[in-house]
């Protein structure tokens, strides 16, 4: 079985579905984990140990930009939202203003267009 | 504003939408070499060049100075442009469902087509060297008669496993050598399909542009597809009829593994 977690019944859904559900449970878990490292870190009194477990922790968060780089390759509209937020130092809720069409800024239509990538990357796997 | 220039265009976003899932859609269908080759990136559109790791010695400066300059390729730039009509697309925000997006199709075949081609038969004026160009081993011959591919793949599997490069490996074929697979029994009623991808222990993949077919590895880092810009839709002008739109990438290919790819010869 593919996970627990499926929402659906696996037969009716397609295996790009069950491959795009199965990294973002590994997104989900990797980030529970750094959560989880972080607060062992700070829990203990033994700095050999923290060291380790800081060590450990970090190297969970790699294995979540990974997995989430896997995902955006094949989402076109969280690659859209990605590329508006990510590396920027502007204030984020800023950020969200400034890609909202002003003239519908309050019904929250974003402008038309987005970032013009159709998202198709590495087709892998794909027959 | 970026160099797509979409906010230009005299489309709403649920125009943008219906076009970008039929361009996703036709493109997927069409697109061969991203199905067995390594895909890096996308690195954006201002990346211009793949780094080598290499150099290039040069004439020093001067006296006592000796000089090298780093080898780098420069990605190519493909573009195929395409015409909506205005009253359809217009339709669209009106819940149509089905705009002509004929020209649409026909530019996102063609510039499958044409990565497609660079990759797996090189494109010259791009300085991309090819898979077929580039394999260290001769040409198999296919055969003229389905029963002859299963000797042919084979061979042609051997020769890399020879070679020290494991598998699993794959058959990108023309598609109509692909379709006379599909079509074809062998004796004992057993697909002929079934059989080669027993052999290969991996896909056949249908690929417009290839002529003959390609056996090569899929164990990775044998192929490689450096990606600036992702295949993405850009805006060029409109007019009261049309909006003229283009569908546009860049990429660099290179071959790291000439011994991971066999060429496979179709006979006449």
């Amino acid at each position: 079985m593919a996970s627990e977690g499926l929402h659906e019944a696996a037969e009716a859904l397609d295996a790009s579905t069950i491959d795009h559900h199965r990294a973002v449970t590994s997104l989900c878990e990797e980030l529970e984990a750094v959560d989880w490292y972080d607060q062992r870190v700070k829990a203990t009194d033994d700095a050999s140990l923290a060291d380790i477990l800081a060590h450990n922790r970090d190297e969970e968060k790699e294995h979540a930009a990974m997995t989430l780089e896997w995902i955006r390759r094949r989402d076109p509209a969280l690659d859209r939202h990605l590329r508006t937020y990510l590396f920027t130092s502007e204030p984020i809720t800023e950020l969200e203003t400034e890609v909202m069409d002003p003239s519908s800024e309050s019904t929250g239509v974003a402008v038309a267009g987005g970032s013009g990538s159709l998202g198709i990357g590495s087709l892998r796997g794909r027959t | 504003m970026d160099h797509l220039h979409r906010d230009l265009a005299p489309l709403s976003e649920a125009a943008w939408e219906v076009l970008e899932e039929e361009a996703r859609c036709r493109l997927s269908a069409h697109l061969a070499a991203r199905r067995v080759i390594d895909f890096a990136g996308p690195h954006g559109w201002s990346y211009s060049a793949t780094d080598l790791g290499r150099i290039g010695r040069i004439p020093g400066p001067s006296e006592g100075v000796s000089a090298a300059q780093r080898r780098v390729m420069p990605l190519v730039e493909l573009r195929a442009e395409f015409r909506v009509s205005r009253v359809d697309v217009d339709d669209v925000d009106r819940g149509a469902s089905n705009p002509d997006l004929a020209e649409l199709d026909e530019a996102a075949r063609q510039i499958a087509v044409a990565e497609n081609t660079s990759v797996f038969h090189g494109y010259e004026d791009a300085g991309i060297l090819g898979i077929t160009e580039s394999t260290s081993h001769r040409p198999i011959e296919l055969g003229s008669d389905g029963d002859q591919y299963p000797t042919a793949v084979a061979r042609a599997t051997d020769a890399i496993r020879g070679a020290g490069i494991d598998g699993p490996y794959g058959l990108v074929i023309s598609p109509e050598i692909y379709t006379g697979i599909v079509e074809t029994a062998e004796h004992g009623g057993h697909l002929l399909f079934d059989h080669l991808r027993q052999i290969l222990g991996g896909p056949l993949v249908w690929a417009p542009g290839v002529e003959g077919g390609i056996v090569l590895s899929l164990r990775g880092g044998d192929f490689l597809f450096e990606s600036g810009e992702d295949l993405s839709l850009g805006y060029l002008d409109h007019d009261a009829d049309v909006v003229r739109l283009y569908i546009e990438e860049s990429f660099s290919f290179r071959v790291v593994e000439p011994d991971a790819a066999v060429s496979l010869r179709r006979s006449t």
